[in-house]
Order: structure tokens, then sequence, then C-alpha cells
């Protein structure tokens, strides 16, 4: 049997793994754009935990709009990365860095 | 199961808002090719529209509908007429910014209109699912124009910035709410706030959750430690853009602070507001002492930004209505400021200058006396010297924080206040005492400009001297 707080470890690993990869990643905008889509995926599976758990079901609709938005936040996403690709012919984080003061 | 048509009449603002929202981005495709300015002109004629229909519906109890989920109420009826009033000024100012910068394009109003349809969501929201909804509707769109001056390098690094970012803090607050729901069982505020006062929640993960909540909010309205996008974002981006962002959604942003913290979790008081303490002592300071350093106007304006939103978190930390209201008044103070000070830096770029170097305003007496005087009452307000209405703002929310207990803190903003005054009095030196580089005449790039920026200052002036009107209906509405 598999309890609420293993599922809650688990959301808090994949939370974890996406800052690091926010953070600590200096070179591609890509995996900026993966690491996000890993943090929703982390509050996804706290909220299917907990609405199993409390046996609610808001909580799985809860997880159908956040989907929803995630897949128009990448969108949106994308078309800024191929804007700056346009602009810098690069993707690298370290490239973005002319806005200084 | 039974299904209950909900009562559709209390959202009629925002599904109004929709409707014309869509049919102008549709008609905008047929439009721009032989009318160039019907986009702008539908534009404001849609926030004349839902402006009054608000009226003709104000309420002063709150009504509930779709399930609990959307609430309407005077607080949320005035904060959207504020956000309205605040939007017709900004695509006045917009549109000849983006005339004279040659990027015009319908998308932009829409985008605008679509922003400001999330922002109505999120003031109006009584559960997670629709506050979640309107962040990002508002969000999405403001990613959107960030980015629309697609061959300007900065403007894309900004928009880049602003949505990673901009994703995370959405992130850090969706793990907040999902350790809340856990630990509470609903999403609806009212419930949840019952729930949280009889105890029946798991303190720690209600803990836990309220620290994400916290910094997501944090990250939203640009306080420290998670302000570092604020600079570069309001520097990156085309000033039409700047004035779009530094202003509008700051209400929603206080809107959403008000839902959750006092509306939801009234009973946790003692966990957030230790985090907001701490929050508005390095936003008041940061604000102060980095702003000394810049040479951008609109660098400076950002962390004078971030100055205002440690001050009015003073007022939502003393976590009393009255405090609630004396931040209320103060960011809608702060928002009808703003759209006065990124005004003028618009309505004084020409092609090729953005005229957004403190150096560009040296001498500004000389060249135009007239815009020099409005941007003195703008940095003045700003600066919270009376009789402008900044003044009154300030010590409201000083006031509410005093009557709470925290009186040190209370000295610790005043101190960080006069700080900061030095840096807006340095540009009003810069435009009065310094020798121009160019000692040209200049004028506001058109006379509507001129008249926008004119009245907007003066607004400032006048709010000042009879401000009780507003502290009023900021004090009725919570």
């Amino acid at each position: 049997m598999i309890a609420l707080s293993d599922y809650l470890i688990f959301g808090a690993v994949l939370f974890m793994i996406s800052m690091a990869g926010i953070f600590l990643n200096r070179k591609n905008v890509i995996v900026l754009l993966m690491a996000i889509e890993l943090l929703l995926l982390a509050v996804n599976t706290n909220l299917v935990a907990f609405s199993h758990y409390l046996n609610d079901v808001t909580g799985q609709i809860f997880v159908f709009f956040i989907m929803t938005v995630a897949a128009a936040e990448a969108a949106i996403g994308l078309a800024i990365i191929v804007l700056v690709f346009r602009n810098r012919k690069s993707i690298n984080v370290d490239d973005l860095g002319s806005l200084k003061g | 199961m039974n299904f209950v048509i909900p009562s559709f009449a209390p959202a009629m603002p925002e599904m109004v808002l929709l409707a014309l929202a869509s049919f102008i981005l549709v008609a905008d495709t047929f439009w721009s090719k032989r009318y160039q300015f019907a986009t702008y002109y539908a534009t404001q004629i849609s926030l004349v529209v839902v402006g009054f229909l608000i009226l003709a519906s104000f309420t002063t109890e709150q009504v509930f509908t779709f399930n609990d989920s959307f609430v309407r109420d005077s607080f949320a009826d005035i904060l959207k007429l504020f956000t309205l009033i605040v939007s017709l000024g900004i695509f006045l100012f917009s549109r000849e910014y983006l005339l004279q910068h040659k990027f015009y394009s319908g998308e932009f109003f829409v985008l605008g209109l679509f922003g400001i349809l999330g922002m109505f969501v999120m003031i109006s929201a009584n559960n997670f699912i629709v506050l979640y909804m309107g962040l990002e509707i508002m969000s999405l769109a403001m990613y959107a124009m960030i980015a629309l001056r697609r061959n300007s390098g900065t403007a894309v690094e900004a928009g880049m910035k602003y949505f990673v970012l901009g994703a995370l803090a959405t992130g850090m607050l969706l793990y907040g709410f999902s350790m809340i729901y856990g630990a509470t069982g609903t999403i609806t505020f009212p419930e949840m706030a019952q729930v949280i006062n009889s105890g029946k929640a798991d303190g720690i993960v209600l803990a836990f959750g309220v620290v994400f909540v916290v910094i997501g909010l944090a990250f939203k309205l640009g306080a420290v430690p998670f302000h570092m996008w604020m600079p570069d974002v309001y520097h990156g981006s085309p000033t039409a853009v700047t004035l779009y962002l530094g202003t509008a959604p700051k209400l929603a942003g206080f809107a959403m602070v008000y839902r959750l913290l006092y509306e939801a979790m009234p009973g946790l008081v003692e966990d957030w507001q230790s985090l907001l303490i701490a929050i508005s002592i390095l936003s008041m300071g940061v604000g102060a002492i980095a702003a000394i350093a810049q040479d951008n106007l609109k660098r400076m304006l950002a962390y004078s930004g971030i100055g205002h939103v440690g001050f009015m978190l003073m007022g939502v930390l003393a976590a009393t209505a009255d405090g609630f209201s004396a931040a209320m008044f103060y960011v809608i103070i702060y928002a009808i400021t703003g759209v006065a000070g990124f005004g003028m830096i618009v309505a004084l770029s020409k092609a090729g200058n953005e005229f957004d170097r403190i150096v560009d305003f040296k001498g500004l007496n000389a060249r135009n006396p007239w815009l020099a005087l409005m941007m003195l009452i703008t940095l003045f307000s700003m600066a919270g010297i009376p009789p402008f209405i900044g003044f009154w703002a300030k010590i409201l929310v000083i006031e509410e924080v005093v009557k709470a207990g925290f009186t040190w803190l209370a000295v610790y903003a005043v101190i960080t206040a006069v700080i900061s005054a030095f840096y807006y009095l340095r540009v009003v030196k810069s435009m009065y005492f310094d020798k121009p580089e160019d000692s040209a005449p200049i004028e506001a790039i058109t006379p509507a400009l001129n008249w926008g920026v004119s009245l907007t200052a003066i607004v400032l002036l006048l709010l000042g001297l009879l401000p009780s009107t507003i502290i009023d209906l900021a004090y009725l509405s919570i």
C-alpha cells in the first residue's frame, strides 16, 4: 500500500529537481521550459494524491485546469524562445544578460 | 445529479468584456487594413461600456455565484473601476508611443483587454481555480505584450525573463495551493477560513502551504527577495508596456493578496504576518537604496515600485480590515502615480530616443517648463511630499501599522521614505538646475499626450488637496 506521504515526497522531489533546473541551468532556455513544466507536474501529483486521500474530486478538476494552462504557457514560452533566437542567434541563458544596471 | 443554472448577472461585466475582446480580436484583422485606429477606439469604448455596467449594478453586499467560485462585492467593484480608469490612460498613452516607435498593431490593445479580463477575474475570485485562471489570463497576455516588439533584443530578453520568473512564481503559488487544499479539503475561500478556524486542519501542512503562497505572492508583486525580475523587465520592455505592467496589474495583485490572506487565511495570521514583516522591511530598504545607483529612469521607477510594494505590505501585515483598506488606498494611488510617471517618459520619447535616462531630463525646465512642473508633481507625489496624494497614502498605511503595534516598523518606513526622497529630488534637481545637453525646446509627441500627462499630474495634486472621497471608498469597501 502506498501512503499519502510517499506521493508528497515524490512531489517534493519533482519540485526540487525543477528548482535546480531553473537556478543551476546556465546552458539552454528550453531546459528552463522543461523545468517549469516539471514544477507544474509536481503540483499535479500533490493535488491528485490529496484528492484521492480526501475522497474529493475537486483536486482532480484543478489538475485539468493546470494542464490546459500549462499547454498555453508552453506555446507562449516557445514563441518567445523563437524570437530570442532570431534576435541573438543563440538560446543560451548566459547570452541573456544585456539588461544590467 | 441536479444541475442548477448559476446566476450570470454578477459576472456580467466580465462576460461582456470577454465578448467585446473576442469580437475586437477577430474584427481587428479586417479593420487594420482600412481603418488604422478602429481597434484603438473600440478598445476604449469597451472599457467605458464595462465601466458603466459595473456602475449600473454596483452592490454593497457580497453576492456569490457559479457554485461559490465567483464573488461580487464593493471591494471588487471599486478595484475594477480603478483598473478601468487606469487602463483608459494606459491605452491613450500607448497608442502615441506605438505610432512614434513604428510598431503600432491592434494586437497590443486586444492583449491589453484580455489582460484586464484576467485582472477582473482575479479580483472577483473566490476559489483557487478561478484565482489561478485569472492570474494566468493576465500573465499570458503580458508575456506576449512585452515581446510584441519583435525586432528589439532587449524587449525579447525582458519577455523571456518575465516569462520564466512569472511561471516560477505561479508554480510556487500552486504548490502552496495544493498543500492548503490537502490540509483543509476545500478550495473555496470562506469555507477554507472556517476549516482553518475550527482547528481541524493539519498545522504543519498548512504552514508549509502558507510559506509557498506568500513566496508566490511576493514574486508576483515584485517584493524583495523575489524582485530580481522587476528592474530588468521594466527597463527592457517598450515604455508603453512598462506603463501597463507597472500600474494596473498591481491592483489585481493586491486583490489576490486580500482574497488569499484576509478572506481565506485569517486564522493563520501568525504564519504570514512574520513573513510579510521580513519581506516588507527588505523591500523598503532595497527600494530606497538600490534606486540611488540607477541612471535609467525606468529602472529607478522599478526600484521605487519595489519600495512602494514594501509600503503597501505594511498595511497588509497590520492584518486588520482598516489595514487592508489603507493598503488598498495605497495601491490605487500607486497605480495612478505610475501612469503619470511612465506616461511622462512616453510623452517625451521620440523615435530613436527613448528619453528614459535621467540625463535626458537635464534642464527640462528650460526646454519645456510646463512638462517639467508636471514631472515635479509626479515625483513629489511618489516621494510622499504634501500636499500631493502620495503623502496621504503613506500616512494612512503608517497610521494603521502603528495601530497594529508595530511602531518600530513605522519609524523604519519613514526613514526609508526619506532616503528615497533623495533620488526623486535628484531628478528634480537635474530638471531645474542642470544645463541641458540640447537646449532646443521639446514638446510632448502629440497634444493629446500633453493633455493626458497634465491631467494625470493635476489629478495627483487635486486628490492630495481633497483626499477624503477615495479614502472613504477604500475604507467602505473592506
